[in-house]
């Protein structure tokens, strides 16, 4: 039966091309535009690691002014970054089943080939506890040991890309590469590491570069490191020096800890209200208690991730895709009333007005999938549109195959429910109405 | 004036008002779409086009980092500024320590009198040469520049200075009584600073600040091994300057890596890129709406002609003529699109009220609602002319046969 109804909507559909062509093309284009700006808005807002995001946690202290909130807008929001101090401080908890301490830094790196010419590098520099906690895979090598969490020893994970240009891809553990006024000594090579969003360290954009290379974050005070991320200061300190310099209130460490289960989280919670309390007998954390651990999700909404114009498109796009709907009941409603007298004939022939009502359910359901696939190369289309135009963002911009899922199911339900009120319409008229006009 | 035929045209959307409903909804939306599009698209090309203060089309700019210590940061500074001042076409070259309209840089505050509880009053801080006044192109409204004897090496971090220019917007924000040329002002501890020079304009590091324009300048060279620097070219030759910045600056120190050589127009279209990819898609959005609805009013009217043929030839075989049978049409159309458009003024209205609720956006300015009536009146009258013309050339005879619908 439904491939009889389908050779008679495909005949009735070449019957007036220019209208088919309006139809399909008048969904398709809801279709088309929807996808894009919904392909952009959802890997903006995906869970950048969905094995284990409810369990690894921001950890916040609020160390802040005590005469203002670190967002003007909402007190119960921490510094979204930690002092040196307190980072270190941090680091002692052995409650967490990993942690890290972490900030960027630029280091030149002078490859022992003549050939390779001296270059920058961003390194994040971090704990071991990094590698594990964020599920970086290593090609060769492993994280460094724990002793090199204490300082003092200057050793180096590479990402592939790097590992690539300095080594020609080779298994380099061992080997040793002058960055900065050091030799460090690789000990491992991991996979590039791009997450999207970037949610470990959004203070340079969400779609931020991943860093190349990896160190103790333990080596920081002997480097002498600044951040190449973002420091925020609220009190006014005469710094003069380095050690002034870790000593002060300015915020520009991320930490993050995972914390598998809630007695757990409870423990750490209650480690981090001791440290504060402490240090509030010496004059420091003036104001309310105000320590959050905020897990993966909740973080990035905190930083804001999803942008408010991608929102703003995302409402825009689905009045979009409402007005094709419009549109395409209009043109299907045409359609099939035209073909009206055509309809009588069948009723008078003996054609229930179920089955009629069927035959145009089955014509809007070939209209949807024919403006669904034609909808996928439209956005498709879009989003290399959208690439050029966000430049940098590219890995946002594909098509995911649950999109394209989507992308079908949303043209066919648009043109079955613009399909519903015409076919039920026509399988009303009575066929003597018709036959009259014969 | 002549009969517009409204109530007749009226009597028939009632009876048969599926059509009408249809073309009135796609109205509504796409009004409620292209005023709020219109307006954004406004608001983001308004920011791109702020002036900025400085020349900013004829700037190359680059990054340096050494790769030991200089033996005198200050000596290596001035030795790279001449270097790159010597090459054809260039006017002036200045270190800076962070560039405006990158969005990253850091900010200090001023306070117009010791007293602790003067308000602060913020600014992002520049530090460049005696040559950044040219070297940025920057107009001086009052007082004067740094001298080439005030420009010192910085301290690790809070640098003390004894001289500060700042732009007219933070003059004006520290001193509102006007003055401020000459007066003493304090830094973030409270230390005190002549205030030396008034620049006319020039825009900051963090576009969406509210205090973009209020900006300070202090006299000093970059920290350590890094230094940027700021090329003036004369109109013309940034290409040709650009493609000498690398070989100058490898000629007086070799062993440093140097980076991110671009034209600074390039640095404003990176910050702006999303503001600008916001204003392109809204704008292809609406368009691409407006030619849906256009199709969808051709394509129900074209039926709706069709279905009235025999209507239409008998309307013509008792006198109408062809004109009265056009008019007929547009004016049904501009029914259905005013009604429409209302609906969609109190959508747009509503869409916009629940966007600024939820993203502190503007409030839409009133105006975008009869444009966008205005555009959708013309949308609608345009898309209904062709199917109406072909009912107009119906002929009177096919009221006489008896086949057609």
């Amino acid at each position: 039966m439904f491939s009889y109804y389908a050779r008679l909507a495909l005949i009735s559909l070449r019957n007036s091309p220019a209208l088919t062509v309006l139809t399909v093309g008048a969904i398709a284009l809801g279709i088309g535009v929807s996808l894009t700006v919904l392909s952009v808005y959802n890997l903006m807002s995906a869970d950048p690691i969905p094995q284990k995001s409810d369990v690894l946690y921001a950890v916040t202290l609020d160390s802040w002014d005590p005469e203002r909130p670190y967002r003007e807008r909402d007190a119960t929001i921490p510094p979204y970054e930690m002092t040196f101090r307190d980072a270190v401080a941090v680091r002692d908890s052995d409650i967490p089943t990993h942690a890290a301490a972490m900030f960027k830094a630029g280091f030149s790196v002078q490859p022992g080939n003549p050939d390779i010419r001296p270059f920058r590098v961003i390194s994040r520099m971090t704990d071991r506890g990094l590698f594990a906690m964020f599920n970086l895979d290593f090609i060769y090598g492993d994280a460094w040991g724990a002793r090199a969490d204490e300082g003092g020893e200057y050793v180096v994970v590479l990402n592939q890309t790097t590992n690539e240009k300095l080594f020609g891809g080779e298994d380099s553990v061992g080997e040793r590469v002058r960055m900065g006024d050091n030799d460090f000594t690789v000990v491992g090579v991991v996979e590039d590491w791009n997450p999207t969003p970037k949610y470990y360290d959004v203070n340079n954009g969400a779609f931020d570069e991943g860093e190349e290379v990896f160190m103790p974050f333990a080596l920081t005070e002997a480097l002498e490191l600044y951040s190449a991320g973002n420091t925020n200061c609220w009190k006014p300190e005469d710094i003069e020096s380095y050690q002034n310099f870790i000593d002060s209130e300015c915020v520009w460490i991320q930490y993050w800890a995972q914390l598998d289960d809630p007695a757990q989280r409870q423990n750490y919670q209650q480690f981090l209200d001791d440290y504060a309390r402490n240090q509030q007998s010496v004059g420091r954390f003036q104001r309310p208690l105000n320590n959050r651990l905020f897990p993966v999700m909740e973080w990035l909404e905190v930083r804001q991730v999803v942008e408010s114009d991608a929102l703003i498109m995302l409402a825009i796009s689905f009045m979009f895709l409402a007005v094709c709907v419009f549109n395409t009941v209009g043109l299907l409603l045409a359609r099939f009333i035209s073909r009206a007298p055509h309809i009588g004939i069948r009723r008078a022939l003996g054609a229930s007005r179920q089955a009629i009502f069927s035959q145009q359910m089955v014509e809007a359901a070939l209209v949807g999938t024919a403006a669904g696939a034609l909808g996928i190369g439209l956005a498709w289309l879009g989003l290399q549109g959208v690439r050029v135009l966000y430049r940098e963002v590219d890995r946002l911009t594909y098509l995911t195959p649950s999109m394209i899922v989507a992308g079908f199911a949303i043209a066919l339900v648009a043109a079955l429910a613009a399909g519903l009120y015409p076919a039920w319409r026509v399988c009303r008229t009575s066929p003597s109405f018709y036959l009259r006009l014969q | 004036m002549p009969d517009l035929e409204i109530r007749p045209i009226l009597g028939t959307m009632r009876r048969n008002p599926v059509g009408a409903i249809l073309i009135a909804l796609q109205v509504a939306f796409t009004l409620g779409v292209v005023a709020n599009s219109l307006f954004i698209i406004n608001d983001r090309i308004g920011l791109i086009n702020r002036p900025t203060g400085f020349d900013i089309d004829n700037i190359v700019t680059v990054q340096s980092t050494l790769l030991d210590d200089p033996a005198d940061k200050l000596q290596q500074v001035r030795t790279d500024i001449e270097a790159l001042e010597a090459i054809p076409g260039v006017i002036a070259a200045t270190s800076v320590t962070q560039l405006p309209l990158s969005n990253s840089g850091s900010g200090t505050e001023l306070f117009a009198s010791a007293d602790p509880n003067a308000p602060e009053v913020n600014g992002a801080r520049f530090t460049m040469t005696e040559t950044g006044l040219d070297a940025m192109g920057l107009t001086l409204a009052e007082g004067r520049w740094f001298r080439e004897d005030e420009i010192k090496l910085p301290s690790t971090y809070g640098d003390p200075i004894n001289v500060v220019i700042v732009t007219r917007v933070m003059a004006d924000a520290l001193f509102p009584d006007g003055n401020a040329l000459g007066a003493t002002v304090y830094d973030h501890l409270r230390r005190p600073v002549t205030l030396i020079g008034i620049v006319e304009h020039m825009q900051g590091s963090w576009i969406s600040w509210q205090h973009l324009d209020n900006n300070i300048f202090t006299p000093q060279v970059p920290m350590q091994r890094f230094a940027r620097y700021v090329i003036r070219t004369e109109p013309g030759s940034l290409d040709q300057v650009m493609s000498q910045v690398e070989p100058t600056l490898a000629a007086t120190e070799p062993r440093r890596i140097v980076q991110r050589l671009r034209p600074y127009s390039e640095i404003r279209d990176r910050t702006y890129t999303e503001h600008r990819a916001m204003a392109i898609m809204l704008g292809v959005v609406s368009v691409l709406l407006i030619i849906v609805t256009a199709v969808g009013i051709v394509g129900l009217v074209s039926f709706v002609v069709r279905q009235r043929t025999r209507q239409i030839g008998t309307r013509r075989a008792i006198g109408a003529q062809r004109l009265h049978i056009v008019r007929y049409f547009l004016v049904e159309n501009w029914l259905m699109t005013t009604g429409g458009a209302i609906v969609g003024m109190a959508l747009a209205f509503g869409v916009n009220y629940w966007l600024a609720n939820l993203f502190s956006l503007p409030r839409l300015d009133p105006w975008y609602l009869p444009a966008g009536l205005v555009i959708l009146w013309l949308v609608g009258l345009l898309s209904v002319f062709a199917p109406a013309r072909r009912a107009a050339r119906i002929s009177p005879a096919i009221a006489t046969r008896g086949a057609a619908l």
